[in-house]
């Protein structure tokens, strides 16, 4: 008997995506594994690109509006938001106070409709089944609002360049009471159902833990920032549009795992609830709109501005020649630099933990590849 | 009455009829009682499917209710043929073979893994004397059969060609020895407090409801009740089939009645659980007066499976490791223990 007996593994590769349950859209994410490790995650995107950028360049500055809600189309109402201020600023537009109110109360029920859309998918990935149908009947009554207000339940494409579009329906103010009040004790529900579950806390706590240092160096924002305590919102630290008149805190966590991020998340739906009940309570009356040429022609210049959606900052950066149409436009998206930090979370991770810690980075394909 | 009672004698009479019938044909004895088993086997196949279809309802149903909907109401009354539609509709579909599989394995694991579940039936009692064949080996021999249907799960996750259900198949295996030990040990100790490996002669040991075992044995129970959910794959512990990270797991490939069969099979498999709960710790058909053994049977039945179907709605599922560690780590030793300590105190009385 001198035969040797040869005992390794095989490392393979195991293709996820661009069709699966997890990867929320059309993700692909190639996995180098060794049995159930992960050795090296690497994502592929570009299944949802549609050029966005490119199509602003022959598009007046009206028409690119619609285009805005299909990049991160969970969340219409902030993309909406900075694509407006970003052409505000380069007409040097002043926004009436009760557009401004308008878009916050707009912006912050979007961020908890963003949110929820988050959570159900991410208690399913951890495959608990129940939680998304929770989550989506909250969302219902947020999306009944915005149908109420704008005819529309995804792309809302409800702000305008200068204010908004529609001045707020009757009964809004108090159906969104209403329905703060509906949502807090909800919220309750979800903190005792699923983030009190032992098995949940199993699941996440400590698994894809992300440092400050790298969060920051690569990019990320929102609520991937926040969960490694990082106190970095910009509607606090630059505020835009009418955040400076509210009270609200920055919810940050401590140490940058699943866990974290999730709790950062649960935390800025009730600090949305406070932004709301405040902007409803001093909504001033008034113009809804600044009176702007029906063709937009801004000076020859550039603009960008930034503003914090419920994944981090979204940036338009545009460029005018003086013509109707911009000469260049760049879009800068939370989802896009957020997902960039998965090679680094996902690496000796099992392949349970790399769908959850896609899940609890909460991208939209939409949004990454614009 | 009496015939409710002991649906038994039906079956009695009607086969020694059979027997006086097949005698004046002069045909030889011994295909009749071929066909004696034949026909029982159609029977209990008739049975399960059946109630794998309730099952199916009820699950729907329940789980629609969990979630705020309102689940299938349509087919039927509330939705209640909704089962059989479906399963018309997956026998009218294809059954594709993917390219290069294994195809002999692959036609045979959904086969194995129902026949595993099925013929753990046979030595299942629902009421006294109701049972195909009285094993005096019955419990050991429903546990050995029904944990050959992980073969099955692993012949269909090897030779599908495909990653994830080649990932699914071998985390079932992979499970299977994490709980299949504390499973044993926890029955292992409700075997010593009745002193027999015949189901009917377990139950017969809990007459009074102060003996059933789950006041007896309470933390047999408790292992026992955890371990056979993950025997089942059911959440919290549906690790093989993780709809979110193997798109479906083991099954994946398959489609058509194939897929069916694993379906019930599953369902079946959820029954037997229920069945060997009910029969070792919740007093199998010992009720309560004015309802027949059987119906007291059913009942516990119905309350094990309507508990594991609230599991499978509310828990999020556990990682391997995590399971593995549970398995070994803490239901083994706890098993352990229970042996232990029970055999101490058989021991002082």
């Amino acid at each position: 008997m001198n035969q040797t007996i040869i005992n390794t593994t095989e490392e393979y590769f195991l293709n996820m995506g661009p069709q699966h349950p997890s990867t929320h859209g059309v993700l692909r994410l190639m996995l180098k594994m060794d049995g159930e490790v992960v050795l090296e995650a690497v994502p592929d995107l570009g299944y949802l690109h549609r050029g966005f950028e490119k199509i602003a360049e022959s598009r007046t500055y009206s028409q690119f509006l619609p285009f805005t809600d299909r990049l991160d189309y969970v969340a219409s109402m902030a993309n909406n938001q900075a694509y407006c201020m970003a052409v505000e600023k380069l007409l040097k537009a002043e926004v009436p106070p009760r557009a401004e109110y308008i878009r916050v109360i707009m912006a912050e029920l979007n961020r908890i409709a963003s949110h929820l859309v988050w959570f159900g998918p991410f208690a399913m990935d951890l495959g608990a089944i129940t939680p998304f149908l929770y989550a989506f009947k909250s969302r219902e009554m947020i999306l009944d609002l915005f149908e109420s207000a704008c005819g529309q339940r995804l792309t809302y494409s409800y702000m305008k360049i200068g204010g908004v579009r529609w001045d707020l329906p009757e009964g809004f103010i108090e159906k969104t009471r209403e329905f703060c009040r509906y949502f807090k004790g909800q919220l309750d529900d979800y903190e005792t159902l699923v983030g009190g579950n032992i098995i949940f806390l199993e699941r996440t706590r400590g698994v894809g833990a992300l440092s400050k240092e790298d969060a920051i160096d690569y990019g990320c924002t929102g609520p991937v920032l926040r969960a490694t305590g990082a106190r970095h919102d910009k509607r606090k630290d630059e505020p835009y549009s009418v955040y400076n008149e509210f009270e609200f805190d920055i919810p940050v966590g401590k140490t940058g795992d699943t866990l974290d991020r999730y709790r950062v998340r649960l935390a800025e739906m009730s600090e949305s609830l406070k932004i709301i009940e405040q902007a409803l309570d001093k909504l001033p009356q008034g113009e809804i709109s600044a009176k702007l040429p029906k063709l937009i022609k801004p000076e020859p210049g550039e603009a960008y501005t930034c503003i914090e959606t419920p994944r981090g900052e979204l940036g338009f950066y545009i460029v005018s020649d003086g013509t109707a149409k911009p000469y260049r436009m760049k879009i800068r998206s939370s989802s896009f630099s957020n997902l960039s930090v998965i090679p680094l979370l996902c690496r000796g991770l099992k392949v349970s933990d790399v769908v959850i810690v896609l899940g609890s980075i909460d991208i939209v394909l939409g949004d990454v590849d614009r | 009455m009496k015939y409710i009672y002991d649906i038994r004698l039906i079956f009695d009479f009607v086969f020694s009829l059979g027997a006086r019938l097949w005698e004046l044909t002069g045909l030889p004895l011994w295909l009749y009682s071929q066909i004696k088993i034949v026909v029982i086997g159609s029977i209990l196949l008739g049975v399960i499917s059946l109630a794998v279809m309730f099952l199916i309802w009820l699950e729907r149903r329940l789980s629609a209710h969990f979630q705020s909907r309102i689940g299938p109401n349509r087919v039927g009354w509330q939705g209640s043929l909704q089962a059989v539609a479906d399963i018309v509709k997956l026998l009218a579909k294809e059954n594709i073979t993917p390219a290069n599989a294994d195809v002999v394995v692959y036609l045979l694991a959904p086969m194995v893994v129902f026949a595993a579940a099925f013929m753990a039936y046979i030595a299942l009692p629902v009421a006294p004397r109701l049972v195909v064949n009285n094993f005096s080996l019955g419990i050991l021999y429903i546990l050995s059969i029904s944990s050959l249907g992980v073969i099955g799960i692993l012949m269909a996750g090897w030779s599908s060609n495909n990653k994830y259900s080649l990932i699914g198949g071998m985390r079932s295996a992979a499970q299977m020895i994490s709980y299949e030990i504390p499973l044993v040990l926890a029955v292992l100790s409700v075997i010593m407090m009745a002193g027999s490996l015949n189901l009917s002669e377990i139950v017969a040991s809990q007459k009074n409801f102060f003996d059933w075992h789950i006041f007896r044995q309470p933390l047999a129970f408790l292992i026992y009740f955890v371990a056979a959910t993950a025997e089942i794959n059911r959440l919290p512990f549906d690790i093989p089939e993780a709809e979110s990270e193997l798109t479906a797991g083991f099954h994946t490939e398959y489609s058509g009645i194939r897929f069916g069969i694993f379906f019930l099979a599953e369902f079946a498999n959820m029954m037997i659980v229920a069945s060997i709960v009910t029969s070792l710790f919740l007093g199998g058909w010992h009720g309560f007066g004015f309802l027949p053994p059987i119906a007291w049977f059913l009942i516990k039945d119905a309350f094990t499976i309507f508990t594991l179907i609230w599991f499978r709605w509310t828990f999020p599922r556990f990682r391997m490791d995590q399971l593995m560690n549970l398995g070994w780590k803490i239901l083994t030793p706890l098993a352990l223990l229970n042996i232990f300590v029970t055999g101490i105190r058989m021991f002082i009385k």
